[in-house]
């Protein structure tokens, strides 16, 4: 036996997973650190004031950011009901006629593409079609621009969803009489529900952490304001302003900002995840 | 009507209702088929858009605009290089140091992991994946970026900084952000994207091909670099390409920490800038005109790098589920 190549195999073997091993320590780590660092920063900026009370003035103490929290909720939510029916329609089509379609295919590739697209040119987008045409920035152009992100990631999820859905059971419910739309509707999105769910959830997820595509479109409004057709605060941008700005209060509050989306992203995360598994 | 001809006599009232149920169905067809052809429309009005808002900027400077690196707001002066450069430098520094790292975690992941820790290391590396590109961009600027300037920069500058040529890369003051700064917390942020696509081909090898070359000696390093990795080659760059489109059109985590100057200067600590963070920054404050045009321009170079690298991650990643397909 030859014990020089032996020994050479078994010690490039040991280097390359100790440097797996190692990799994974450093990702672990700097995980650990990115999460500590959020915790204590941003519990410490947590206060009654902090949900209560709008964006301070520049220089001026206190506040919080129930501006911010009220605009990113309405946005949200806005757009979570725009962009469930489109992308679950979508999804339905892709999955049920998507096969000879040549359009379906053009549609999974460019899905798959919009899914990583960079969101500032998204929000640029939405500047010059919307934005610029009614001369100012508004809610409403904040939930397009967020809907435009989202519809890819539902309209994803719901094609595989539907596609993990049994032919027999689809087969079943032709052989009823049932037309094609009924079926869709009533056994397949049906039977695929948590699936789908899970999308949402994670299209939501996508979403609210997003601050580039809000830049040009919802802006920022210092003030409390339900109305959509106006500026609006949300949390992604006033933690962009504040984080960079030269008082220390409203550095603090971003760190509070951050936290609470960072949980409420990693929150849905968790809950899509669950969705998913009690099903499968 | 086919029915008929098999001997079954449909009532009027059974025919009107299949004719209802053909309408339906047909409408059925054609609203989930213009929906789904949405996503297209939008793609196409973005590229018009982008194009029809930055001509006036591409027609003032001609292609000149992507080469030239003067970007001078006073004099009306613009041209997109330095921003480009930025982009493309933070992004490749990036997967230079994201690649390793996630071939590392997905190795461990696949080959070494014990069976309890697999599942909750795998979900960590997921949610990784989902934090907000903007928390990567405060925990640059505030914890990273003062730290690196302290003692990593020095360390390279009396280090690598002393080599000859590469040498000039890494001299200069020591700000903490800067161009290796946003690459840094690029990479960070990459590690998850790419380790998550890299761990789920590496998991389709099938466990017959491993078990040969388990079973003919070979060790577990050498079973995936020889194996693994040469049967997932097409699926591990796909990942890399994904990660890549990620790191260049990635806007919050970069803005916070590359120092925003339009300066092209040899050293990798200087303050740079990328398309992302040049658009964040100055949108708001440019005047409809030349300046406001030539941000558009940008924003339409990004997109058409970024849609490029995409095509090839994901004709790479098509390529790799069709070899699987094949070969199971």
């Amino acid at each position: 036996m030859n014990t020089a190549i032996y020994s050479k195999r078994k010690r490039s073997n040991q280097i390359g997973l100790t440097l797996s091993l190692f990799a994974m320590s450093l990702g672990m780590i700097v995980l650990l650190w990115i999460l500590f660092i959020l915790f204590t920063k941003g519990f410490a900026a947590l206060s009654v004031d902090f949900f209560t009370q709008s964006t301070p003035a520049a220089g001026s103490a206190g506040g919080g950011m129930a501006n911010a929290m009220v605009g990113s909720l309405m946005m949200v939510a806005s757009c979570t009901l725009i962009s469930t029916p489109i992308g679950v329609l979508a999804g339905i089509f892709m999955a049920e006629y998507g096969d000879r379609s040549k359009i379906a295919g053009i549609t999974r590739f460019v899905t798959d593409i919009m899914l990583s697209a960079p969101s500032i040119v998204i929000g640029l987008f939405v500047y010059a079609i919307y934005v610029a045409q009614v001369k100012h920035f508004s809610g409403w152009a904040g939930t397009l621009a967020l809907s435009l992100l989202a519809v890819p990631v539902v309209l994803k999820t719901t094609e595989n969803m539907l596609r993990l859905v049994p032919t027999t059971l689809r087969e079943a419910a032709y052989a009823l009489g049932a037309p094609k739309w009924k079926v869709s509707f009533s056994v397949i999105l049906r039977a695929a529900k948590s699936g789908v769910m899970t999308g949402i959830l994670l299209a939501v997820a996508r979403v609210s952490g997003e601050t580039a595509p809000l830049l040009f479109t919802a802006l920022n409004n210092q003030f409390f304001s339900t109305d959509m057709n106006k500026p609006m605060s949300n949390l992604p941008v006033v933690i962009y302003q504040f984080a960079l700005s030269p008082y220390e209060n409203w550095v603090n509050l971003a760190w509070g900002g951050a936290l609470l989306i960072t949980l409420t992203v990693l929150g849905l995360n968790i809950l899509a995840r669950v969705f998913f598994r009690e099903k499968s | 009507m086919t029915s008929m001809s098999s001997g079954i006599h449909l009532t009027p009232e059974m025919q009107r209702i299949v004719r209802n149920q053909k309408i339906q169905d047909y409408l059925f067809h054609k609203i989930t088929l213009f929906f789904a052809s949405l996503v297209l429309i939008v793609l196409a009005g973005i590229l018009i858009s982008l194009i029809i808002t930055s001509w006036p900027a591409l027609k003032e400077f001609g292609p000149g605009f992507f080469v030239s690196a003067e970007w001078d707001v006073v004099n009306n002066k613009f041209g997109g290089l330095t921003s480009i450069y930025g982009t493309l430098v933070t992004a490749t520094l990036a997967l230079v140091i994201a690649v390793p790292l996630s071939f590392g975690i997905a190795v461990f992941l696949t080959e070494m992991c014990p069976n309890w820790l697999r599942r909750p290391l795998g979900t960590a590396v997921e949610l990784l994946a989902a934090v907000p590109s903007i928390i990567y961009g405060m925990f640059g600027l505030f914890v990273f970026a003062p730290l690196f300037a302290e003692y990593v920069q020095p360390f390279l500058t009396d280090t690598i900084g002393q080599v000859p040529v590469i040498g000039a890369l890494f001299q200069g003051a020591p700000n903490g952000i800067g161009l290796l700064c946003a690459a840094l917390i690029l990479a960070f942020m990459v590690v998850p994207f790419i380790t998550s696509v890299m761990r789920d081909v590496f998991e389709i090898v099938p466990p017959v091909l491993k078990e040969s070359a388990y079973g003919i000696g070979c060790t577990t390093w050498e079973v995936v670099t020889r194996i693994v990795l040469p049967y997932t080659q097409a699926g591990v760059v796909g990942g890399i390409m994904l990660g890549l489109g990620r790191a260049l059109g990635e806007t919050m985590a970069v803005t916070f920490v590359i120092g925003n100057a339009h300066r092209i200067k040899a050293s990798l600590f200087s303050p740079g800038s990328s398309i992302a963070s040049t658009l964040a920054n100055e949108f708001g404050e440019a005047e409809p005109g030349l300046h406001y045009s030539s941000l558009f321009a940008l924003g339409l170079a990004l997109f058409i790098i970024t849609f490029i690298v995409l095509t090839l991650a994901k004709w790479m990643l098509v390529r790799m589920e069709k070899q699987k397909g094949a070969k199971s």
